[in-house]
């Protein structure tokens, strides 16, 4: 065994994919079943948009490509759709805000296109009057999460990945050097001398077992799920200040409209973002904000049922960046995890990037703004 | 003690109902007795399934009978997914067949 | 990272007092404040509310009917005028009797029943105190809250389901939705209806279906009967049982009705409704037996497999479930009914689906644990009353125990699927679906075969195949743990309007 991966989500998916690929044999070992984590709640968004010039920018970017190429790979019940995302503004102060990050986001390699009030009505037609304007991006897409997440793994699995789910590490194994030796789990041992962490919210516990600090911390954020629906909403549509929920810092309870179809009918509504740990129970308040946006954002809802409401925690690092690449601290420990709400999205180029670093290929991109080491320095 | 056997449950409880009305089942009047359900309204009138489903447009009706399934959802006065099963038939409501998620009209 | 629209933010600080819910409560009205509040005003609501007002409790009833009486009590609408709604019914005096006495305190304002309000969700204020959200109104569009300080959950239960090949034809019924209906509205489904699935209320259906005049051609019962016999013990200390039973028995023969037992429909005919269904023999794990199959006409087939409890808000409150012997999970109950959180208890089928005798003891139980927790004891005379239910309540869930024992379905059942048989009917996936599922993409759970091919995710929510989908995932499971019951964060669909409106003025 070359690699044993820590984590089915989709990250951890799409590392095996990628280093399967590159000929390496490899392990996947998660304590819960495929997609059991942030994954399987998420709501399968591949976006440029909501991603300001800097290096996450550049993930996103090189994944759009890679999500594309996958989507021809990959069997259609993945459900990518490249359905572009459209930001709308409700004042003319947030959408000159929304206008100045376009522009930004434009050098940056990003497709934007302003968008007038009337323009925006065709686009989408049931929203709501009197808005200032927005964006167009076309690069923003989506998936099905879980769906992508299996048949990556799949696909690894066929060019002989082992699959182990319900199995959960509770070591890392080490040489007299330090230097990874692999995992021991709750059913015994798996020897590589490549470990990645690809655990997601709970990555932090992970690089502990390695004796390194990772603060990774859970972001919740809940879904509402309508009754299933003709195609009332064709892109993914946010409301501007979604972005700057998406990078602030703060512990308190954010939410901004977000709002998309689905192939299968129901809409979903997000987003909400709170520190709050790992609390499980439903927040009336949070649910009720999330409704009051979307039926603000489009009043068609109104009359709509949710039927569902889930949450999930997104792996959060205090620097909004993702953890990717090898860990100097450990030898032949690497972290792939920290992702927050951008995970599926940002998979595929995550994968490579791994996997071209376990291989010591040059990596497409500088790794040094996700250096797993850089919150040591706190 | 042998009771002699009913031929229908109004006989076996003795029913002494109020005044017969209509409801209209795509478009053709359908006897209700006051205090019926829609769904017990169409299942008297012999009619077992009120809606088509949204992948196969497979026919359904009634299943749970009492509100857990969702199976019953049909269009009541152009309100689609109300659940049949429930609902009290009123003189003069219009149900209509339902067709896969029955929001059609907000498609257009 | 700082950001051009970073502005908002200012406005975030002050949204985040909304995540308190002593502010919510605030914002909105005040909702109504009752001592205890009562979930479901079936048998164990019922109980529990006239109990806890007699007591001189402050009691607010919550219930989704119209009419009190839970599923077991339904009872025809008073327009259809019966005059005799008893002959649908065993022990109907006892509800008279209830309804009698919540009539009274209805009257004296010791009791105010909330009807047609369905519970959505529960959450606990800062002090202690529960706030229970409710839909109402035609549409059930209008929302309303109640703010108590103890909870009595008595939420019921609804039918389990087994899919088998042609269940989705119009004219297959539950079995307990055939007797709703009969009580509720005087309907039948047909006119020639096989019974069939599992359990003792199959033996009620049959009957109630003959007396109201129809002709049922067999009663199709998966297990065997017999199987009681190997507890004399729990037998013995429930004669009422075994009474109840032989009556059944009667009742079946006198309307030449045949009992077909380790027997299940393992094909339902017709086009457009039911013509026919095929009855297979099964041997003791449920695996139907090649050759055996019989092919009986009938116009419907009420079929069910035991019952279900309904956990949602119990889940919502946080209170802690196990696994039953039936295959169905149950909200962890002490002797005095409650459970794992504070100043929530809960009776009848919500700790284990145990029929309408246990949910009446343990919905007076409940209430006198409640009494004796605000005064702090008893007197005398209830102490003893308390000490009687408790021992009819351990005599009962024995019972109930064996039942669930006796006529869990056995791991055969999954044979008798084939790749076409829908097993979740609102997304309308396959058995073979789910097989892929498990077999190819990894899945060995409820959760992740539900993410993977959208076995529940429909209009019930999983209410109707959410057992199943657990057995044919954990028959294909790599030895991960079952999971617990299927979580329900919304008790039941709520109009976006109606949950916007519950946002306060931000």
């Amino acid at each position: 065994m070359d690699v044993v991966i820590v984590g089915a989500g989709v990250v951890g998916a799409a590392c095996a994919h990628y280093t399967s690929r590159s000929g390496l044999s490899v392990a996947v070992v998660d304590r819960g079943p495929v997609a059991g984590g942030t994954t399987g709640s998420g709501e399968g968004n591949l976006l440029v948009s909501d991603k300001v010039p800097g290096p996450e920018l550049e993930l996103a970017l090189l994944s759009a490509t890679l999500w594309q190429q996958l989507s021809e790979e990959l069997p259609p019940d993945i459900e990518y759709e490249l359905k572009g995302g459209v930001v709308v503004a409700a004042s003319q102060d947030s959408l000159a805000a929304l206008s100045m990050t376009a522009t930004g986001q434009r050098r940056a390699g990003v497709e934007a296109y302003h968008v007038t009030p009337d323009r925006l009505r065709d686009m989408e037609p049931h929203l709501a009057p009197h808005l200032a304007g927005g964006c167009h991006y076309p690069q923003d897409a989506q998936v099905q999460p879980a769906v992508a997440a299996s048949e990556l793994l799949r696909s690894a699995g066929r060019r002989g990945a082992l699959l182990c789910p319900g199995e959960e590490v509770v070591g890392i194994l080490t040489d007299s050097r330090g230097a990874v030796r692999g995992v021991r789990t709750t059913r015994g041992e798996l020897r590589a001398p490549v470990v990645v962490n690809a655990a997601g919210t709970w990555g932090g516990d992970l690089a502990a077992l390695a004796g390194v600090h990772l603060p990774v911390l859970p972001r919740r954020g809940f879904v509402l799920v309508t009754e299933p629906l003709p195609r009332l909403i064709r892109h993914k549509v946010y409301a501007a200040e979604y972005v700057a929920d998406v990078s602030s810092g703060s512990a308190a309870l954010q939410t901004s409209p977000v709002v998309e179809g689905t192939p299968s009918g129901p809409v979903l509504i997000g987003a909400s973002r709170e520190r709050v740990g790992f609390d499980r129970t439903l927040s009336v308040p949070v649910v009720a904000r999330l409704a009051a946006q979307a039926a603000a954002l489009f009043p068609v809802l109104g009359d709509v049922r949710v039927m569902r409401a889930y949450h999930g925690f997104r792996p959060y690092l205090p620097d909004h960046l993702p953890a990717i690449g090898p860990d100097p601290r450990v030898p032949g420990l690497f972290h792939a995890c920290g992702h927050e709400g951008a995970g599926i999205g940002l998979a595929p180029a995550t994968g490579q990037l791994i996997a071209d670093a376990i291989r010591g290929k040059r990596p497409a991109l500088d790794l040094a703004p996700f250096a797993p080491e850089r919150f040591d320095a706190e | 003690m042998r009771r002699t056997r009913a031929r229908t449950p109004a006989e076996l409880v003795g029913s002494e109902p109020g005044p017969e009305f209509q409801l209209s089942f795509d478009g053709r009047p359908v006897p209700v007795l006051p205090g019926q359900t829609i769904a017990a309204a169409l299942w008297s009138a012999g009619i077992l399934s009120w809606r088509t489903t949204r992948v196969h447009g497979r026919p359904r009706g009634a299943f749970c009978g009492i509100g857990a399934c969702y199976d019953c959802l049909a269009t009541v006065n152009g309100r689609p997914n109300q659940r049949a099963c429930l609902l009290p038939a009123r003189p003069g409501d219009t149900i209509t067949t339902q067709e896969g998620d029955g929001h059609a009209a907000l498609d257009g | 990272m700082p950001h051009s629209t970073d502005e908002p933010g200012a406005r975030e600080t002050g949204r985040a007092e909304v995540g308190q819910v002593d502010q919510v409560a605030e914002v909105a009205e005040v909702p109504e404040f009752a001592e205890v509040a009562v979930v479901g005003a079936g048998p164990a609501g019922l109980a529990a509310a006239v109990t806890a007002a007699d007591h001189g409790l402050d009691v607010v009833l919550l219930d989704a009917a119209d009419a009190p009486g839970g599923q077991y009590y339904r009872s025809p609408a008073d327009g259809l005028g019966a005059t005799r709604p008893g002959r649908l019914h065993h022990h109907w005096h006892t509800f008279t009797e209830l309804s009698a006495r919540l009539a009274a305190h209805r009257d004296s304002g010791a009791i105010r029943h909330l009807a047609g309000h369905q519970v959505w969700t529960v959450e606990r204020t800062g002090d202690g105190d529960w706030i229970l959200h409710a839909v109402t109104g035609g549409d059930q569009e209008t929302r309303t809250a109640v703010r108590a300080r103890r909870m009595v959950l008595a939420t019921g239960a609804h039918e389990r389901q087994l899919p088998f090949p042609g269940w989705t034809l119009p004219g297959v019924v539950s079995a307990a939705g055939a007797q709703a209906m009969l009580k509720s509205g005087l309907v039948l489904p047909g006119r020639r209806i096989v019974v069939a699935g599992s359990g003792p209320l199959l033996q009620a259906v049959a009957v109630s279906l003959t007396r109201a005049g129809a002709r049922v051609p067999a009663l199709v019962e998966a297990a065997g009967y017999g199987a009681y016999a190997r507890a004399p013990r729990v037998l013995a200390g429930n004669p009422g049982k075994a009474v109840e039973g032989a009556r059944f028995g009667a009742a079946l023969a006198r309307a030449r009705v045949r009992v077909l037992t380790h027997r299940a429909v393992t094909e339902v005919h017709g086009d457009e409704r039911v013509e026919a269904v095929t009855v297979s023999r099964v041997d003791h794990r449920w695996r139907p037996v090649a050759g055996t199959g019989r092919r009986i006409a009938c116009d419907a087939l009420a079929v069910g497999h035991g019952l279900v409890p309904q956990l949602e808000l119990a889940l919502a409150a946080g209170c802690v479930t196990r696994p039953g012997l039936d295959g169905t999970h149950a909200v962890v109950l002490d002797a005095r009914l409650g459970t794992t959180v504070p100043g929530v208890w809960a009776a009848g089928e919500s700790g284990g689906v145990g029929g309408v005798e246990l949910a009446l003891c343990e919905g007076e139980l409940a209430a006198l644990s409640i009494i004796r927790e605000v005064r702090g004891g008893v007197r005398g005379q209830e102490a003893r009353r308390a000490i009687a239910l408790g021992r009819s309540r351990n005599r009962l869930r024995a019972f109930a125990a064996l039942m669930g024992t006796v006529h869990r379905p056995g791991a055969g059942w999954s044979e008798w699927l084939t790749g076409d048989t829908e097993v979740c009917r609102c997304e309308e996936v396959t058995a073979g679906r789910i097989r892929t599922a498990c077999e190819e993409l990894g899945a060995g759970d409820t959760r992740t075969v539900k993410l993977l091919t959208r076995a529940g995710m429909g209009w019930c929510q999983g209410r109707t195949c959410g057992f199943a989908v657990r057995e044919l995932a954990t028959a294909h499971g790599t030895g991960q743990e079952p999971g617990g019951p299927d979580r329900r964060p919304l008790a039941c669909p709520v109009k976006l309007s109606t949950l916007a409106d519950l946002d306060g003025p931000g």
